[in-house]
């Protein structure tokens, strides 16, 4: 019970010393115990050298900052260690898809996933979304969350391959996260193509008619600051951060 | 003072004891300088507050407090310092005895009790509807030393951003135009907009703004007086 306790609050990074120690102590306890009466099992079927995976879980929070910004819904990857976007790096077509268009579908589907899960819909302004992803995947130690901001081209906030593994339980830790632009589609702000309810237009296109490289976002322009073809009005600016994350291990 | 005999033993144990809760019950002395980052905007009397992790003096995502809203609207902090006070914080009011003008810095002393473990900082920015600058709960370092924070400009979420002259009074539209900056705000504005969708404290959208001093949309004057953040900076040095 004692290795137990000890077990749950060490982080990931110390937990193959500590599995020496558990088994040592396991040997101890099974000697003892073999020696007492309330020894419960035959010999046959007790095996203490095998450990059940550990299950790692973790409570995510994310709070929609912006003042007319819907979030697209929330996509959480456990993953190893690799960014799932860079600044200066092409977008993948899984991002590229979430950027533009606000699905997730094939950014959670990715191979190199190792746990996934994404809130029902999408968040509102000034409304904050609770979402749980467990793993017993040992290499399960990099976090991304990624969402787009509906009422732009291709704008999207998250983070990306952050090493989660020394969280010790019950640890929280929090981010204020910027806008970054996935660099697929000129930020023209035309009618039908902005996803979001500001327009209803259409969000992937395969096509890339911009520089390709992820940067971090200029903001938008709107039709109320000059931009006379924009869809979008002074309600749809926004500055960092948009989002607010918060993780906490719970298992 | 009682004299209680005892054993050496005793006595240095419990000397030790004293000496041991004394390093975490001591209350610290700050030294703090709120730094304006903007070229254009003003800062309305700022207050600071040690507090206990209990009280906040705003929170992102929630409604304002009217305390809260007549420091946004106005620039009044009074609401916010008698909260403030019936919490048993340590307050600094208005360091720079009025507004901190564009690219000043205004420093003070605080000392805070042991149990407000956590800073908290608000001021009005001008012009503005209901623009302020924040700082929520800051877990102040037991460790001395020097420590910068940087601050958002944030939404009230109480009322529209007209971005026009009118009043500071809490629940009244318009902005409120301290005889210092009138001669940089417009005039004739016909109002940027009348709604406020999102009446939640939340990170501010920017102001519009327009190049036209007595008509246009908005009396924010749009190459001078908008901003990025972050706005402020916090320089807190733990004596």
């Amino acid at each position: 019970m004692l290795t137990f306790n000890a077990q749950k609050n060490i982080s990931r990074k110390t937990a193959k010393n500590s599995l020496y120690q558990i088994v040592i102590v396991s040997l101890l306890t099974l000697g003892l115990a073999a020696c007492g009466d309330s020894y419960k099992y035959s010999d046959d079927n007790y095996t203490p050298l095998v450990q059940p995976p550990m299950e790692y879980s973790y409570s995510i929070t994310l709070t929609n900052l912006t003042y007319g910004q819907p979030l697209s819904p929330i996509a959480v990857i456990l993953h190893g260690d690799s960014k799932m976007w860079q600044v200066g790096q092409s977008a993948s077509v899984a991002l590229e898809k979430l950027a533009e268009g606000g699905d997730n579908s094939d950014f959670l589907a990715l191979e190199s996933n190792l746990a996934t899960t994404s809130s029902a819909g999408p968040v509102p302004p000034g409304a904050s979304v609770t979402l749980n992803i467990s793993t017993t995947e040992p290499m399960a130690n990099y976090l991304t969350v990624v969402t787009m901001l509906v009422n732009t081209n291709d704008a999207f906030s998250g983070l990306t391959g952050v090493d989660i593994s020394t969280l010790v339980l019950n640890q929280e830790k929090s981010w204020r996260l910027n806008v970054y632009d996935s660099g697929t589609e000129q930020n023209n702000e035309a009618v039908g193509t902005i996803p979001g309810p500001a327009d209803g237009g259409v969000g992937f296109d395969a096509d890339r008619n911009d520089i390709d490289l992820v940067g971090y976002h200029s903001g938008v322009v709107s039709k109320d600051d000059g931009l006379s073809s924009s869809v979008l009005t002074q309600a749809h600016r926004f500055d960092n951060p948009a989002v607010k994350l918060t993780i906490t291990r719970t298992k | 003072m009682k004299v209680i005999k005892q054993s050496p033993m005793k006595a240095t144990l419990t000397l030790l004891a004293l000496a041991l809760a004394s390093t975490t019950t001591m209350a610290q002395e700050l030294s703090i300088t709120v730094t304006n980052l903007t070229q254009g905007l003003h800062f309305t009397p700022v207050v600071t507050a040690a507090h206990s992790n209990e009280s906040r003096l705003f929170m992102l995502s929630d409604m304002a407090s009217t305390e809260l809203q007549a420091m946004a609207e106005g620039g009044d902090i009074s609401g916010l310092v008698s909260l403030l006070s019936n919490a048993d914080a340590n307050i600094n009011e208005n360091p720079a005895g009025g507004l901190l003008a564009p690219s000043m810095s205004a420093s003070f002393t605080l000392t805070n009790d042991s149990a407000n473990t956590h800073l908290s900082l608000a001021a009005m920015i001008l012009p503005s509807n209901d623009g302020f600058v924040g700082l929520d709960s800051w877990e102040i370092p037991e460790e001395a030393g020097t420590y910068t924070v940087f601050l958002n400009a944030y939404d009230a979420g109480t009322e529209a951003n007209d971005e026009i002259r009118g009043s500071g009074v809490p629940g009244e539209a318009g902005m409120p135009v301290p005889p210092p900056l009138d001669a940089s705000i417009g005039m004739n504005g016909t109002g940027v907009t009348d709604m406020e969708s999102n009446d939640k404290v939340h990170i501010h959208r920017g102001s519009l703004g327009d190049d036209d001093m007595s008509a246009g949309k908005s009396d924010i004057n749009n190459s001078v007086q908008r901003w990025l953040n972050p706005v402020a900076k916090l320089t807190i040095t733990v004596l």
